[in-house]
């Protein structure tokens, strides 16, 4: 039910946005589509199982988003800084951290976010590990490495899915 | 605006310039890809919010690009990243440490 709801939302959010109006007849058919859509594909799938629909999540996830973006901008820097200096300041590896997350969904965009976020990147998955491609490795220590890439997303992952 | 708008297009342009120097200068396939997908994710971003600016009416497309591009940027650089690295794609010289070899001794063995 609540997969059908938010599929649903999404849908209608994408809708309004391409056809970029509210006029009611356009939302009309929007409605009816969404609906028959969400309803096909959604009737098991589990991806949004997880998501609580209260306030603080939503406002959570508002949060995080912005989080997120002055991340990918400190990151972009970061890597520009890098790959116009001559002497290419690089010291790159593989590291493995651990994450607290349960949910699929939650590991799944706690694993997009170490990728677009400062000289990290993931290259496994694998039960509670995460192996990620350091640019600049600084510790190769389980705890150590986690605080430093994971630990600023886990806590708003973890109100926002549980 | 417009002036604003051709501004941000051009810092777009900019960072996705210097992710192709990357590309060029990074010496193994984990280090270019990583200057890939982080480069060339703002640079789209700027570029597109550029246009934004110019032309409001469409806002609401470009938006939904951009939150596309951010969605599967990322999922694609993983995927080749880690198809890289089963099939042995050898690390950089300079790499200090790979711990995935270590402890992934049953994945191998699988890969084979």
């Amino acid at each position: 039910m609540k997969n059908i709801f938010i599929t649903f939302l999404i849908l209608m959010v994408v809708w309004i946005l391409l056809n970029n109006s509210v006029q009611i007849n356009i939302l009309i058919p929007g409605l009816i589509t969404a609906f028959i859509v969400s309803l096909l594909v959604c009737r098991q799938c589990e991806i949004f199982t997880d998501y609580k629909l209260t306030p603080k999540a939503f406002a959570y996830t508002i949060i995080f988003l912005f989080v997120f973006f002055i991340e990918l901008i400190k990151s972009n820097l970061d890597v520009i800084k890098r790959v116009l200096s001559p002497s290419l300041p690089i010291n790159p590896g593989i590291v493995e951290v651990k994450t607290t997350l349960k949910s699929k969904f939650a590991r799944m965009m706690l694993a997009n976010t170490i990728t677009l976020t400062p000289g990290t990147l993931t290259v496994e998955v694998k039960d509670e590990s995460f192996f990620i491609h350091w640019i600049d490795v600084q510790t190769d220590d389980i705890e150590k490495a986690g605080n430093e890439i994971v630990k600023k997303f886990e806590k708003y992952l973890e109100v926002i899915y549980g | 605006m417009e002036l604003v708008g051709a501004i941000f297009t051009l810092i777009g342009a900019l960072v996705l310039l210097v992710a192709s120097i990357g590309l060029i200068r990074m010496p193994d396939v984990y280090n270019r890809l990583q200057v890939g997908t982080k480069a060339s994710t703002l640079g789209t971003i700027f570029s597109l919010f550029g246009l934004v600016l110019v032309n409001p009416g469409w806002a609401g497309k470009l938006i939904l690009l951009i939150f596309f591009v951010m969605m599967t940027n990322p999922v694609s650089s993983h995927v080749l990243a880690r198809a890289a690295y089963f099939i042995k794609i050898p690390l950089t010289r300079r790499t200090v440490v790979d711990k995935l070899k270590v402890s992934d001794s049953a994945l191998k063995v699988k890969a084979d």
